[in-house]
């Protein structure tokens, strides 16, 4: 039997009857929920603690900026998200150097240790290149990366869709390398099938367990779905959701299509074949068989 | 009293202030906060005794929505 298969059959008689056994390991963090979602771009602090439920995630990722120092509003998102039974991700997003973001990702550490939050060793790591485009920048995010990995963090890499460099991440230590699907906030979904298949390939020849993340991009459920059949370990949005005509809705779409890609791409899909193959025996059929 | 930046806004502030003496004037409560000096992330175990000196560059921040 065929390696694939005999790992399919081990996955259908655990995983795809008793999800409790379908733990995702990222770190020292571990997780029944495969969706990460973001804290951004929704229209109300209510609407993002509504969808956050609609999508059963358990980690939600968060941005560090300036304080406001004039606001008046007395309201802070953390009134808006559980700390009991959400994982804070601090990201480092809008950082341009691998200094800053280092620096971004020291002080989101620290928040986290005050408000006593298991997500303070870990970081989402976003060096980025350009404003336009919000590609990373490849070299300034390997820099950041070995400077946390050195620092004691657990360093989730957003990158491209590159092959090389997610391997440049990974040997520097990265606990997560997580490629972008295309774009963030784009919503163009996976562009690059072929490198996002060398990338999986690749980081988990030797290591299956090793959790590669898609992260941004997604556009709607059948994208998110794409990725898990595909063998990515979680699926990381935002935009997706937050600025959906219904963002509650699609962030339940989200879940199921997380859930419904995972166990597609472990269950094994069939072979695809030019021609057809009849579900019903050839065997006492009343027709004479035709064929061009 | 001394000259210093605040998120990269000038403000003047009393001499021999200490972080969470700041703090309070700006009347931030909150614990999701980080401050920096002059890029020196300084723990909030020390807040009470780091003294804020002219020509410092404060940065506080906390945590916001994002992706």
């Amino acid at each position: 039997m065929p390696e694939s298969k005999k790992n399919a059959v081990a996955l259908n008689q655990t995983d795809a009857t008793n999800s409790n056994e379908d733990v995702l390991r990222i770190g020292q963090h571990q997780f029944s929920s495969r969706l990460i979602m973001g804290t951004g771009r929704y229209n109300s602090f209510e609407q993002m603690q509504e969808t956050h439920e609609a999508g059963e995630t358990q980690c939600v990722t968060i941005a560090v900026r300036r304080e406001k120092l004039n606001d008046s509003s007395g309201r802070n998102i953390l009134d808006f998200i559980d700390l009991d039974r959400y994982v804070l991700l601090p990201n480092t997003a809008g950082t341009y150097d691998a200094k800053t973001a280092v620096r971004c990702a020291q002080m989101g550490r620290e928040i986290l240790c005050n408000l006593g939050n298991p997500g303070a060793n870990w970081v989402k790591l976003e060096v980025l290149g350009d404003s336009r485009t919000l590609l990373p920048d490849p070299f300034e995010l390997l820099k950041a990366t070995q400077q946390l990995v050195a620092d004691g963090f657990e360093v989730l890499c957003y990158t491209n869709d590159d092959p090389i460099t997610a391997r440049r991440l990974k040997d520097a230590g990265a606990t997560a390398v997580m490629p972008a699907a295309s774009p963030i906030g784009s919503g163009l979904g996976i562009i690059n099938t072929n490198n996002l298949n060398i990338i999986l390939d690749d980081l988990k020849r030797d290591d299956p367990s090793y959790p590669v993340i898609i992260d941004a991009g997604i556009g709607t459920a059948s994208d998110a779905a794409i990725a898990m059949e595909m063998g990515f370990d979680a699926v990381l949005l935002n935009s997706a959701v937050a600025l959906a005509d219904c963002p509650a809705g699609m962030a339940r779409a989200m879940n199921l299509a997380v859930q419904a890609g995972r166990f597609a791409g472990k269950s094994g899909r069939i072979p695809k074949s030019r021609y057809g193959s009849a579900s019903s025996p050839d065997v006492g059929v009343i027709s004479k068989r035709r064929q061009n | 009293m001394i000259e210093v930046t605040i998120n990269d806004s000038p403000k003047t502030i009393a001499v021999d202030q200490t972080i969470a003496a700041l703090l309070a004037e700006l009347k931030i409560e909150s614990p999701a906060i980080a401050v920096e000096i002059n890029q020196q992330l300084k723990p909030r175990n020390t807040f009470d005794t780091t003294i804020i000196n002219a020509g410092d560059a404060i940065e506080i921040v906390t945590l916001v929505g994002g992706g």
